[in-house]
């Protein structure tokens, strides 16, 4: 958490949805953008995946699916989760 | 569920309604599967449909390779290769044991208690430090005849461990006789024989008990084929729906449940949707049916007794027992028996008897948690805590039941100069995550009271008066 670099926009907006979805005791900013999402890092599980990928599918419209090969590296951080929605948005 | 009841303990256990015989071992050889016919479909895989005939080929093939170990532990992700494993276990006599979790700490204690541990692995099961064989298929039609292993009925086939009111895992025996009288009682319950050659998708993993009854052994006993996959996200669930021949059943959660209602306007057409692990709102029941086009049935039950009861909520809160299977009360609560449940069990949830098949459920008994079909004590979870290193004092709180999310545990904890980051580390080796505390609270000391003990309402306090604390700029 000690390298953690400023967010972009998106970045800090997603932080946002993920800390209100979740109920998280913290603010975007103190969101480390290179940390695991998974387990370690914000600590999240199986169903707080499911959380978010509701309303990343609200928010974005992008529909997460597990079999994606890349699904690893999307989790991997809040920053890969961002450029992944960046990239496939349709709202 | 601590208060003392020890005096009147050996006539509290004697049945007080009509008698009732001991369930005694009856070695009765009963089918692996019940499918009448070589072509008949048992998993839909991504390679393809496995028939009857392919999967008793398998199931041999893979009892040949199995090491002499007295218990194996099965991790497969994939359902097919489960249930590949699953039989050739049951064939050779081995019994499958099924942890409540894969924490490394578990996993260890297991272990260390189960001498000759092996485990089976796929690529999609989590790495163990145990020995481990990869479950592959390499049944061969030509060599193995059609016919379904006859298995003794009291022949062990799975032990079931969850945590007790102390934390320690308590197993449950399961001989095949009941988990077969299982998976056939469940179809009947759920009036399945309607549904001929169903297709079975299942978002529950196979260790857990519902997982394991619902896909599995329903499939097996009941004549159907499951998906050997777990589909997660809403999109995945679909597409494996999509792809399978009607009639098809989703065996999911309400969390799942919610998750594909909130998110799918046109899912796949399904003929019954089954949940479990926590009771349905009525309002995500109504959604789930309207948007499906097909009825939800609850079930209802516990690792130790089983499956016990189904409801279609939507045509009645009342629970409706399945085989059977008979509820009593005493003044310890609630328990169990007849049909499949292995002997006698007291159920940790306050009930109403309505009549001799059917009851209301009103919630669980205080100390006990169930987040997302994951069960724990708080007295478990308080001792874990406090075992942490630094750690000087530490309590769990359950918070009030939320309408519209899984509700999550907080805790309080005195440890001067540690981090919540360093506690949360240290339970993560040792609990489930769906037990990880959200939030952890650092604090001076814990409101206990004059005994020392720490009142929920004075922690319910504590955390709004925190949360408060914090909203302040």
């Amino acid at each position: 958490m000690s390298t953690a670099t400023a967010l972009t926009d998106h970045e800090a907006k997603l932080a946002a949805l993920i800390i209100e979805a979740l109920n998280l005791e913290m603010t975007p900013q103190e969101i480390d953008a290179g940390a695991p999402l998974y387990r370690e890092g914000l600590g999240l599980d199986s169903i707080d995946i499911l959380e978010i990928a509701l309303v990343i599918s609200k928010t974005y419209g992008v529909q997460l699916k597990a079999d994606d090969a890349d699904n690893v590296r999307i989790f991997g951080s809040l920053r890969s989760l961002n450029e992944h929605l960046q990239q496939h948005r349709s709202k | 569920m601590a208060a003392r009841r020890g005096l009147s303990e050996p006539s509290a256990r004697a049945p007080t309604g009509r008698l009732r015989p001991m369930p005694h071992p009856d070695s009765t050889p009963l089918p692996l599967f019940v499918h009448a016919s070589p072509d008949l479909p048992v998993a839909f895989t991504r390679d393809g449909i496995v028939n009857a005939h392919q999967f008793v080929a398998d199931v041999h093939a893979f009892a040949d390779r199995l090491p002499d170990a007295p218990h194996i532990l099965n991790a497969c992700g994939d359902r097919y290769l489960f249930a590949v494993g699953f039989g050739a276990a049951l064939l050779r006599g081995q019994r499958t044991l099924l942890p409540a979790n894969h924490a490394p700490a578990t996993l260890e204690r297991l272990a260390r208690s189960h001498p000759g541990l092996q485990a089976l692995t796929d690529a999609l099961a989590p790495s163990l430090e145990l020995p481990a064989l990869a479950v592959t298929r390499e049944g061969d039609t030509h060599v193995t005849p059609f016919e379904a292993p006859a298995i003794p009925g009291d022949r062990v086939a799975a032990v079931l461990f969850t945590s007790g009111s102390t934390g320690e895992p308590v197993p449950t025996v399961k001989s095949w006789a009941l988990l077969a009288a299982s998976g056939r009682n469940e179809a009947r319950a759920l009036e399945l024989g309607d549904l001929p050659a169903l297709a079975i998708v299942g978002t529950v993993p196979p260790q857990h008990s519902y997982g394991l009854e619902s896909t599995v052994l329903i499939a097996l006993q009941g004549g159907f084929a499951f998906d050997a996959g777990r589909p997660f996200f809403p999109a995945d669930i679909c597409a494996a729906l999509a792809v399978l021949p009607r009639p098809r059943m989703l065996v999911t959660t309400p969390v799942h449940l919610r998750a594909l209602v909130a998110s799918e306007d046109h899912p796949p057409e399904v003929d019954l949707l089954l949940s479990a692990t926590a009771p349905l709102a009525p309002q995500l029941a109504a959604d789930a049916e309207q948007r499906f086009g097909a009825p939800v049935k609850e079930i209802y039950g516990c690792s130790e007794a089983g499956q016990l009861a189904t409801r279609h909520l939507l045509a009645g809160a009342e629970w409706r027992l399945m085989g059977d299977i008979a509820l009593r009360q005493d003044e310890r609560g609630t328990w169990a028996s007849g049909g499949h449940v292995p002997g006698d069990i007291l159920l940790a949830d306050v009930i109403e008897l309505v009549d001799r098949e059917r009851f209301i459920l009103h919630g669980r008994t205080a100390d006990l948690i169930n987040i997302a079909g994951k069960r724990t004590s708080l007295a478990h979870l308080d001792l874990q805590l406090n075992t942490v290193d630094g750690v000087r004092d530490g309590a769990f709180l359950m918070p009030d039941d939320a309408e519209d999310r899984v509700v999550r545990l907080a805790a309080f904890v005195v440890a001067p100069g540690r981090t919540a980051r360093e506690i949360l580390d240290a339970l993560q080796e040792r609990i489930d995550t769906a037990f990880l505390p959200r939030p952890l609270h650092l604090v001076d000391s814990l409101p206990r009271n004059a005994t020392g003990k720490i009142p929920r309402e004075a922690l319910l306090a504590l955390a709004e008066q925190l949360s408060k604390r914090r909203d302040v700029p």
